[in-house]
């Protein structure tokens, strides 16, 4: 098992055509994944191939799905066109719809957001700004690399991409069930806990990392909810220990502000929820085996 | 992007936000002509973005030009919590009867808009939500609602106004909703809000921070920032477009990815307990695909700080893997040369990590050691930082 993906995962790739969306889509086809096809309204009824494979462009997600029946979108719209694309995927209500596009105005993930809300979260969001998500050796969903690490019984939720890659690279010799990065921008779909709930569900997921970065209260929050729902040991990072307050690190929603969210007052909220928490990656690394060897 | 009050004020002008009349002064004969200009009595208000600054002094009430030459004198120059005045706003004076909040602004844990409301303005808003948080009305916006004239109202009345002014506040909150959404901001506050003696209800201060991943669709946005206040490196590295902030210590940090580059900050910093106390020059990214080209821009960056010793190029082979990084950082030293003048702490991990290495070692350049994991390279770059210091 894993979560959210696996082998039987149809993926279509909206901005299939561009060079991002060709590049990763020759990716993901390499590392297994099932893709079945892409959407642009300006190209479709044409085919592409990538890695051997003939993929057909349709017009719209719902016309992809019908044909393909794909159940899960992967997102490179660049940011002026990303809501549209966003927007469309909710509409023709597939299962999970992943985010890769970095930069997208506040404003429009606040309103795709809303809509998916009002549509009843028939669609899962992943993202936006995240690598996306990898069940090693089932499907990938992304721009995760594939090759970091196999499959395994431990599971991670990241905001950050390349902690991602790093975490999976220190615990490669255990493997993991699915990697999942939910994206760095203050208005993301799924969150820690909905990863979190997931992977306690989940019966080949035998222990839990989890990495956050300073700005908001999503690791507060992930914090209370693990203390109630969470059986599992969960090992946790946080990154920005030394950010200045009041300057955004790279990612728009990495920020300090009037002394809230901070990476000290996140450590202390998962610490007192029982969570271990590692100073530097590779020290989260050596608790998880720690942990994992415990088992 | 923060706005100074100046450029918030003009933004809800052309939104039709009832405002006072306001003009900029850089000197303090410019401050006497503009008051000259307004007439009767005026207010002197320093340009920071930070809160704090009539308790700071930043703020004098004058009642001739001469005054307001002499207020202005004082205030130019002043350092408000580290924030030099530059510039001060000459505002025509208001007679007060009521002072109120407002705001909308992003919140993230609802993942959508709320608005802040209180009859109770003039306070810090921090200590109002501490102190009287009954008085604050807190009300959630749907990011595909808005508000409209009837939310408003609602907004309004939950703040507990008044019924004589729910009339006369619910435009203004309509009016300063569209200045949110039309100009792509995450806060719009106005504090105060006030009800003059004529019984205006005007935007008497406003605070407005604009999404800068919106800034493609807002032509107007560019001439909002502030070139000048900015530090002449993150000006630099704007201009190269890459994601770079100045710290106040002497390790240089370049690596790919914002998680991975605010770990490494933070692993520097404890490395830096054992070796005389060095912290990290900068944050800054270079993204998934690190190229000769932005590498050498990078490090270009970084080495024309003054205050860097040492660098540390901390990067994960990922989609971009670590023999083509490994090429980047041989190129950006090509491309450098002599420019090239401090110590350089390389960790590379990931994909095609030996291939990476290798060419490392191969082109053995004397400024450059190479170190298998983070918490070892950080060590090492703290202390050469520390021995050149």
């Amino acid at each position: 098992m894993s979560i959210f993906l696996d082998e039987n995962s149809l993926i279509i790739v909206q901005g299939l055509t561009g060079s991002e969306g060709t590049k990763h889509a020759g990716r993901m086809l390499a590392s297994g994944s099932k893709i079945v096809g892409g959407v642009n309204p300006r190209k479709a009824g044409t085919t592409v191939e990538i890695e051997g494979t003939t993929l057909p462009i349709f017009g719209s997600v719902a016309e992809a799905m019908s044909s393909t029946g794909a159940n899960v979108s992967v997102i490179f719209v660049p940011p002026a066109f990303a809501k549209a694309a966003v927007m469309e995927a909710i509409d023709a209500e597939i299962a999970l719809a992943i985010v890769i596009t970095e930069g997208i105005p506040i404003h429009d993930s606040a309103e795709f957001w809303a809509h998916a809300v009002a549509k009843g979260n028939t669609t899962q969001l992943i993202g936006p700004n995240c690598p996306g998500i990898i069940s090693p050796g089932k499907s990938n969903a992304g721009i995760i690399p594939s090759t970091i690490t196999g499959p395994g019984p431990i599971g991670l939720v990241s905001k950050s991409g390349t902690l991602t890659y790093q975490m999976m690279y220190e615990l490669r010799d255990l493997g993991f069930s699915t990697g999942i990065g939910i994206g760095g921008d203050p208005i993301i779909g799924t969150t820690h806990i909905d990863a979190l709930r997931a992977f306690e569900a989940d019966p080949d997921t035998k222990a839990i990392v989890m990495i956050g970065e300073i700005g908001g209260d999503a690791e507060e929050r992930a914090a209370a909810f693990i203390q109630a729902n969470v059986t599992k040991p969960v090992v946790a990072y946080v990154a920005g220990f030394t950010a200045p307050e009041g300057k955004t690190m790279g990612h728009a929603g990495a920020i300090v502000s009037d002394g809230a969210g901070t990476a000290q007052g996140k450590k202390e909220a998962l610490e007192a929820a029982g969570v271990r928490v590692g100073k530097t990656p590779s020290e989260t690394a050596s608790i998880m085996r720690e942990v994992f060897a415990a088992l | 992007m923060d706005l100074f009050e100046y450029q918030a004020r003009d933004l809800f002008e052309s939104y039709g936000v009832p405002v006072l009349a306001g003009l900029i002064a850089d000197t303090p004969d410019e401050a006497k002509a503009a008051a000259e200009k307004l007439g009767g009595t005026v207010v002197i208000k320093a340009q920071v973005k930070v809160g704090g600054r009539g308790k700071a002094g930043g703020v004098k009430v004058v009642h001739n030009a001469d005054d307001a030459y002499t207020a202005a004198e004082q205030i130019l120059g002043l350092d408000i919590k580290g924030h030099v005045v530059g510039r001060v706003m000459v505002a025509a004076g208001a007679r007060i009867a009521q002072e109120f909040y407002f705001s909308v602004l992003l919140d993230r844990s609802n993942r959508s808009f709320l608005s802040m409301t209180s009859v109770e303005g003039g306070m810090e808003i921090e200590e109002l939500a501490v102190e009287r948080p009954e008085a604050l009305a807190r009300i959630e916006i749907n990011a595909l609602e808005g508000i409209d004239l009837e939310k408003a109202t609602e907004i309004a009345t939950a703040a507990r106004f008044p019924e004589e002014l729910i009339g006369k506040v619910a435009p203004v909150i309509v009016k300063l909703y569209e200045v949110f959404q039309m100009e792509d901001a995450t806060l719009v506050e106005v504090n105060p809000l006030v009800l003059t003696e004529d019984g205006d209800i005007v935007a008497l201060d406003g605070k407005v921070t604009l999404d800068e991943n919106a800034a493609f669709r807002h032509a107007n946005h560019e001439a909002l920032e502030d070139k000048a206040g900015a530090d002449p490196l993150e000006a630099k590295a704007k201009a190269l477009d890459l994601n770079y902030v100045k710290l106040d210590g002497e390790v240089g940090i370049i690596g790919n990815g914002a998680g991975l580059v605010m770990s490494t900050l933070d692993v520097v910093s404890y490395a830096g307990e054992k070796h005389g106390n060095v912290k990290p020059a900068n944050f800054l990214d270079i993204g998934g695909g690190a190229s000769a080209e932005v590498m050498a821009a990078g490090l270009d960056v970084i080495l024309n700080d003054p205050q860097v010793k040492s660098v540390f190029v901390n990067v994960f082979g990922g989609i971009t893997a670590c023999d083509a990084v490994a090429n980047g950082i041989v190129g950006a030293l090509a491309t450098l040369g002599d420019r090239a003048t401090k110590p350089l702490v390389v960790r590379l991990d990931g994909n095609n990590v030996v291939e990476g290495r290798q060419i490392l070692a191969d082109r053995a350049h004397p400024l450059v050691t190479v170190v298998d994991t983070m918490d070892e390279a950080a060590d090492k770059a703290a202390e050469l930082a520390h021995a050149a210091a």
